[in-house]
């Protein structure tokens, strides 16, 4: 299977302090790449590189075998790539109808847009109850998933989902992730999925990442990973 | 070198100045280029004023002219009205400027950066309209202004009362500008500036930002209403329209292009502000404003710290007072729009002075 | 009481020119956190050209559409050229770059134009209207104009895509990014419609108070004055403030502090406002820590 996403020895950080050692990893297409780590491991920042919001500092970056390292987030985006930031991104002060319709903001045909609408309905209905209302007043649940169908309006090819559980109660994350699994069988869409909850997250993915201080550690198959009791307990935490 | 000595030889150095500029000109340069010298004395003064507020406490004002105004107008009142000879008026304009300035300072406690720098715009731009009024014109002269007499020197001594105004300037200059360095080399300089680049943090320490804000202004006021003083004895003229909003503007560009957070930059500054108009005149009648423009902007691209900070870098330690490289820290208090960030939240940085184009930060 | 009618009318009249340069003040401000001090003067700027094309023979109603298009270049570019670097610098320098942008086009506009005062014309008819003797015919019609703008830039932030890409722009540029907006001309954007606001203003205040280069300097005070007692972060409540400074000014003028003084107003607005309720009448809480 082709690889959609690719990094190869990617360096990246902020000014002086470097956050990413040099880290090679892949996206399959079609399928779901969870990246793991702990705080500070460096997973938010691979996100924001492949996104073209920090500046990498060396290695390459491949969307679909084409170099995307370099460009500006507005091109990478064109080029079929949404993420879902960290913290949500949402536009608080904009109404939930308008967060959607900016999620659509470069796709031309506007009978798909409609359809696509309905389909985020069915995934979150909630998004429908709450159409005209203004952003910032949703709960921490709703947001995310608002957030996350604003990105599906792109029609990505790749999704990034930067730690959709992040400060939510359990049972929202429960809800969020079956939801998530159904959008990965519906809708075709390529994952790369950074959690800090690992078992989750081993759940929907077939490949997994470990990053450990901007390297990788550990990759293979989910479900291997997850058999391993001795990866578990030491790298992940259960 | 440790501190103690290099105080010692910033004072040695700073007094060796004064008392160069105390005899040279003096008896080397005619009248008229000594009135220039003594303006160039008065504005420095009145940008140190400005320094004090907006370089060391981070409070912007483009109204300082005010001050300008009521020092010169004080002084003239007070002079044209009631025969109160010039030295005398020093101390009451100081006196009424801080009070003016204390007073001032309160409502701007409430204000960041631009707000402030708003509401004294806005008050520069009243200014001329309030000394016109009609109901005050006996006591100022309205919109004619008033005229006051040159000082003759003291005690009959032989020097021409362009000499004699100059030393006085000088004088108070000289001790001005000690009390200034005193004050932001102390404990008092920490504060300040402490508070302008992190405001919340400084209060956790104890410091009363209020009272520490509002005395700074008080300060800041002073100077340049001490400074209006003497340039209304110079000049020997008030009038209404010549404190408009120009007269701000120019000690901000002053300020600015001497150096922001620098003593002897306010010197730079006051040549700055006297010397540019002529030399710019003599390119075009309409040209100062230009040319103060196109300096500004391009010192503000190319050396943001000024001519202070650019010459401080090559002549090392003595001129530069108050930060450690004299560069531009001017931060608002209580408005976090996406400048001064940490890393993770610094991609607001990037994005934000990214055109579309590269990417790059 | 007819007094007061007419003064209040008067008020609305050049509270719709406050209100719309207060317009243009708060959209550069929400897009850049800018406070664009150099709005008055280019809003003078295009005034004159304005006059200069009447002057060469274009009809007024041509001179203004080319003057608007024109200002709105401007407006572009200054921010491409000037704005673009200071998006991260400290608020001084940013500051010190709009004070020599308003030093640099106050003098230009003076050497291109000379300082004499200039009449400039207004394409209403002359001559108190239907409210006989309340309002002159310039008055309504600047009335009119101006709402006409004003509904015109809400249309346009509420119900385009455009509008709505650069609402997002300015509330959020990395999420804005996150979705394919082009943040940079965004604010470029912003600051051309600004500055083609201006223009409408300044050509719309300028058979009024006649045409110098220092024309807009109170006019930006007043506006500044509205916006903040409506609420900087709040173009529907600055436009309000604007109107209401109009008709505050105008009574303020004709009834307590005589005419010489109206800039004082102005000013004890301002302080009142920044002492009683920074945020503004409808304005969000600012963050006023001291």
């Amino acid at each position: 299977m082709p690889a959609l996403l690719e990094t190869r020895g990617l360096h990246a950080g902020y000014g002086e302090t470097r956050v990413l050692h040099g880290i090679d990893f892949m996206v399959e297409q079609g399928g779901v790449t969870a990246l793991l780590g702990a705080n500070g491991a460096g997973k938010t920042t691979t996100l924001r590189a492949i996104c073209g919001m920090i500046r990498i500092t060396g290695g390459e970056i491949l969307l679909a075998n084409e170099r995307i390292d370099g460009k500006a987030t507005e091109d990478i985006v064109q080029r079929g790539v949404a993420h879902v930031p960290d913290g949500r991104g949402t536009f608080v002060e904009l109404t939930v109808e308008e967060n959607l319709r900016l999620g659509a903001f470069v796709r031309k045909n506007r009978a798909g847009v409609a359809e696509d609408f309905e389909r985020m309905f069915g995934y979150f209905p909630r998004l429908r109850e709450r159409f005209r209302q203004q952003a910032g007043t949703l709960s921490g649940g709703e947001q995310q998933m608002l957030a996350i169908a604003r990105a599906l309006l792109l029609r990505p090819k790749l999704l990034l989902l930067d730690e959709p559980s992040f400060g939510l109660a359990p049972l929202i994350v429960q809800e969020i992730f079956s939801i998530m699994h159904r959008i990965r069988a519906d809708e075709g869409v390529s994952i790369l999925l950074v959690e800090q909850n690992a078992s989750l997250a081993l759940d929907i993915a077939e490949q997994a990442y470990l990053l450990e201080t901007g390297r990788i550690v550990i990759s293979g198959l989910a479900a291997e990973i997850r058999r391993d009791d001795s990866i578990r307990r030491s790298y992940l935490g259960y | 070198m440790n501190a103690a000595a290099s105080t010692m030889r910033t004072f040695t150095l700073g007094l060796a100045v004064w008392v160069f500029a105390a005899a040279v000109p003096t008896l080397l340069l005619s009248n008229y280029h000594l009135f220039q010298l003594t303006m160039v004395l008065v504005y420095a003064i009145a940008i140190l004023g400005l320094a004090i507020l907006t370089g060391f406490n981070g409070q912007i004002s483009l109204g300082h002219g005010a001050f300008y105004a009521i020092g010169a107008y004080v002084t003239a009142v007070l002079m044209y009205q009631y025969d109160v000879p010039y030295w005398a008026t020093l101390p009451v304009s100081a006196a009424i400027c801080a009070a003016v300035g204390f007073l001032i300072g309160l409502p701007a406690l409430r204000l960041g950066g631009l707000y402030l720098a708003l509401t004294t715009f806005a008050l520069a731009v009243a200014v001329p309209q309030i000394l016109k009024i009609n109901a005050l014109e006996d006591l100022t002269g309205g919109v004619q202004g008033l005229v006051i007499d040159k000082p003759d020197p003291p005690f009959g001594l032989d020097m021409s009362p362009d000499q004699w105004i100059y030393l006085f300037a000088l004088g108070v200059g000289g001790v001005l500008f000690l009390l200034a360095w005193n004050v932001v080399r102390g404990r008092t300089g920490r504060a300040m500036m402490a508070v302008r680049d992190h405001a919340l943090a400084a209060e956790a320490m104890g410091i009363d930002i209020a009272l520490m804000k509002t005395r700074t202004f008080a300060l800041s006021a002073l100077y340049t209403g001490v400074a209006g003083s003497l340039g209304a004895i110079v000049i020997q003229f008030v009038a209404p329209d010549s404190f408009s909003i120009f007269v701000s503007i120019y000690f901000f560009v002053g300020l600015l292009v001497g150096g922001v957070s620098s003593i002897a930059g306010a010197i730079l500054g006051g040549a700055f502000v006297e010397f540019v108009p002529n030399l710019a005149e003599s390119i075009s009648k309409a040209a100062p404003g230009a040319v103060y423009g196109i300096i500004l902007i391009a010192v503000m691209f190319l050396m943001p710290s000024g001519a202070a900070g650019a010459l401080g870098s090559l002549l090392s330690r003595f001129f530069r007072l108050g930060t450690k490289s004299g560069q531009l820290r001017v931060t608002e208090v209580g408005d976090r729009s996406a400048r001064n960030v940490s890393p993770p939240a610094g991609v607001a940085h990037g994005a934000r002075s990214d055109a579309g184009g590269s990417g790059r930060l | 009481m007819e007094g007061v009618l007419h003064q209040v009318l008067s008020g609305i009249a050049s509270g719709g020119i406050y209100a719309s340069v207060a317009l243009a003040l708060v959209m550069i401000y929400q897009a850049t956190h800018h406070v664009n001090f150099a709005q008055g003067e280019m809003a003078t700027l295009s005034t004159y050209i304005a006059l200069t094309l009447i002057n060469a023979g274009l009809t007024y109603w041509l001179a203004f559409v080319i003057t608007v298009v024109v200002s709105f270049i401007i407006g572009v570019l200054i921010e491409r050229i000037l704005m673009r670097p200071m998006n991260d610098a400290p608020v001084l320098a940013s500051v010190g770059v709009f004070i020599g942008l308003l030093l640099i086009i106050n003098a230009s506009t003076g050497w291109m134009f000379d300082y004499m005062i200039k009449t400039f014309p207004t394409p209403f008819p002359g001559g108190p209207l239907l409210f006989s003797g309340y309002v002159s015919g310039h008055e309504l019609g600047a009335t009119f104009v101006t709402l006409l703008v004003l509904i015109a830039v809400y249309l346009f932030f509420r119900h385009t895509k455009l509008g709505l890409a650069m609402r997002a722009a300015a509330f959020n540029p990395v999420s804005a990014r996150l979705v394919g907006i082009r943040v940079g001309w965004m604010l470029a954007l912003g600051w051309g419609l600004a500055a083609a606001i201006g223009a409408v203003a300044g050509m719309m205040v300028a058979p009024i108070v006649f045409l110098d280069p220092n024309m807009m300097a109170g006019i930006l005070i007043y506006a500044f004055a509205g916006a903040l007692l409506g609420g900087i972060d709040n173009p529907l409540g600055a436009v309000i403030g604007g109107f209401a400074l109009g008709i505050i000014e105008n009574l303020a003028g004709a009834y307590l502090v005589g005419t010489e003084l109206k800039l004082t107003v102005a000013l004890v607005i301002i302080v009142g406002v920044l002492v009683v309720k920074p945020s503004g009448l409808f304005g969000r809480t600012l963050m006023s820590r001291v």
